[in-house]
């Protein structure tokens, strides 16, 4: 077990790299504690894959450095940075039992055949898979498989770290949901440092302490899913997590306020002073509610998603989607839409734009 | 009641015809002479099953069985693992692939007399390329044509080189299915390169691998072309293969009878061969 650090890392897929636009990571700086549960989000294509792969030692970065407790590991192969990792498909050995399959990090690495077995009926009994241990491991269900797989990174005692590379993506959607806390389980009784990667919104707020935010190449953001789904720092981040996204309404900046189609809009405090360039205000649908008085708008759209309704309003030429508990109103109906000042925030070329304020 | 439609057979008849000329009547004709003796002018005279009898009681046929067995044995030994180093060894991407492969497919694309007539010409003690190099070089003495020792490693090597590249291509295909991801967890689990070939390699090329054998088992069982052009069987008997016997059989003696019934006899080994390898190689994929 060990804490990470990225020191100026960068990487591209080209040997000779022209401009930033050849980068799949753009420097990235960061630092992991010992025994925390990490997730990285971002789309596909975002970087998060090669960053993982950085770390495990399957890549080798163009620049920077990787210290597992200030030990510089950065050219180290794989199997001598102790680390574990489980893929997007399982990993299983067809030929070999599940017993020995979840043996064969440790008989690679010459344990004595006593302390196997207790680690493997240890690590059986907490994936609840004891009772197939005796089984050919090919004749499993993908499920069980993927848990296979993920045993076998947590059968070693002294992995620096775990990471998960998307290992829910050939899961049924009843069993993912059980996988996922089971993950988190398994979490806070092994006490590793896992790194969890994945497109997957809840799949990251549910296991992580702390999520990092990617977007081609760049950490956009890092914080607790409570922080990111609060106060994004970059309205990708917005649009990103949550469902419906944040609200991100082109505004005009005059005389130190924010006006939406004319109507000054209350923010949550004072504009920053990098609020120079094309401005946009951030409100989550949750935070938008409907009201006697407040902005005019015309109900586009109405969705029943369940727990409760989404209203889609034109303010305008600009959509607002708004939560709404309870009766929702018709379709072409003029509604009034207010703003909690506390939650709306002022973004600027896309980053967050204004100091927080004294609610926040 | 239920209605039964005839007419389906139509749909059918011209796959039954094809399937009867093509193997049932030919099939049946050889049977015919299996169980009959004759002497020309279309007489017949029933003979039973006396010359499956005589066939299996002759030394003629053990030997010719055995040098076979011999044969084929030898050139899967060969043929497989080395068909499997290679393929091992060949790049999975990049311009050096088609490279390969092609140059791998072209032994398998030369019609089969003609590489029994290279092979002759190539070992020829005079002018031949191998044949020259070895004896006035060398100073090895090398004639196929007078030394049995000679003549079987010459077929040997030439069905190496014939068909080595089928087990190449097969397994080649087997490898460059698996997933980057089983390397990259071996390489984190801390698998050694023979654990990486026994516990992934291998059991993923499984399946091909039972193909191939196969198809060099009832191709080099069935084998004629190429040791026919190249030896004719000899020197002596040292080289000549159930196929050719056979055809010494039936074409040199013109004994149809004995011809059909070792024909027969042939055809059920091949068969049997062939199923119990196949079932020994699938039966374990069903537990």
């Amino acid at each position: 077990m060990a804490k990470i650090t990225l020191s100026k890392l960068r990487h591209s897929y080209f040997p000779e790299p022209a401009g930033p636009q050849d980068y799949a990571l753009k420097e990235i700086d960061l630092d992991w504690d010992d025994g925390g549960a990490y997730a990285l989000l971002g789309p596909s294509g975002c970087g998060k894959s090669t960053l993982l792969n950085i770390i495990s030692g399957l890549l080798v970065p163009s620049e920077g450095n990787i210290l597992f407790d200030d030990r510089d590991v950065t050219s180290l192969p794989p199997a001598e940075r102790n680390i574990a990792q489980v893929f997007q498909f399982p990993v299983i050995y067809d030929t070999m039992t599940v017993f020995d399959n979840l043996a064969f990090p440790l008989r690679n690495r010459r344990v004595g055949e006593e302390k196997v077995k207790a680690r493997v009926n240890e690590i059986a009994a907490m994936l609840e898979v004891t009772d197939m241990l005796q089984t050919r491991a090919s004749n499993l269900s993908p499920d069980n498989k993927q848990k296979i797989s993920m045993g076998r990174g947590l059968v070693r005692d002294d992995v620096n770290v775990v990471m998960f590379d998307e290992p829910l993506t050939v899961i049924d959607p009843h069993l993912k949901w059980k996988l996922r806390s089971k993950l988190k389980e398994l979490h806070q009784r092994v006490r590793a440092t896992m790194i969890y990667v994945t497109h997957d919104q809840t799949e990251a707020l549910t296991f992580a302490d702390q999520v990092v935010v990617m977007q081609e190449g760049e950490i956009v953001q890092i914080g607790t899913p409570v922080e990111l789904f609060e106060r994004p720092a970059h309205t990708f981040v917005g649009h990103f997590i949550g469902s419906p996204g944040m609200n991100v309404l082109p505004c005009e900046v005059r005389s130190g306020g924010a006006f939406l189609n004319g109507t000054a809009i209350a923010l949550e405090g004072a504009i920053g002073t990098n609020a120079t360039g094309d401005t946009q205000i951030g409100i989550r649908p949750e935070f938008v509610s409907l009201g006697k008085t407040g902005l005019e708008a015309k109900v586009r759209k109405v969705a029943d998603v369940g727990r409760h309704n989404v209203v889609e309003a034109m303010v305008g030429e600009t959509r607002v989607n708004a939560i709404v508990e309870g009766a929702a109103p018709a379709q072409g109906e003029t509604v009034h839409l207010n703003f909690q000042p506390a939650q709306t925030r002022l973004y600027s070329d896309g980053w967050i734009a204004t100091e927080p304020g004294e609610a926040a | 009641m239920k209605t039964e439609y005839q007419r389906a057979w139509l749909f059918v008849t011209p796959v039954l015809l094809l399937v009867a000329f093509n193997a049932l009547i030919p099939m049946m004709t050889v049977v015919n002479y299996s169980v009959q003796e004759t002497f020309g002018d279309n007489l017949f005279f029933w003979q039973g099953l006396d010359w499956f009898e005589k066939l299996l009681n002759s030394d003629r046929f053990h030997a010719a069985l055995g040098r076979q067995f011999l044969f084929t044995g030898i050139i899967l030994a060969i043929e497989v693992p080395l068909g499997v180093i290679i393929a091992l060894a060949m790049p999975r991407k990049g311009f050096w692939v088609p490279v390969c492969l092609v140059t791998m497919a072209l032994p398998m694309l030369i019609p089969w007399n003609v590489v029994g007539a290279m092979w002759n010409i190539f070992t020829l003690p005079d002018i031949g390329l191998l044949g020259y190099f070895m004896n006035h070089t060398l100073g090895v003495n090398y004639n196929m044509t007078q030394d049995p020792l000679a003549a079987w490693v010459t077929i040997i090597v030439m069905d190496v080189w014939h068909w080595t590249s089928l087990v190449v291509l097969l397994s080649y295909a087997g490898l460059v299915s698996i997933p980057d991801a089983y390397y990259q967890a071996a390489k984190i689990d801390g698998a050694s390169s023979w654990s990486v070939f026994r516990y992934i390699q291998l059991p993923k090329m499984k399946q091909v691998l039972t193909i191939a054998i196969l198809l060099r088992f009832m191709d080099s069982f069935n084998i004629y072309t190429e040791p026919f052009v190249l030896t004719g069987g000899g020197p002596g008997n040292s080289t000549t293969l159930l196929s050719i016997d056979l055809v010494k059989i039936a074409l040199g003696q013109f004994d149809l009878g004995p011809a059909a019934a070792m024909s027969l006899i042939y055809f059920a080994i091949t068969l049997l061969v062939s199923w119990l390898f196949y079932t020994l190689m699938t039966r374990n994929d069903a537990r």
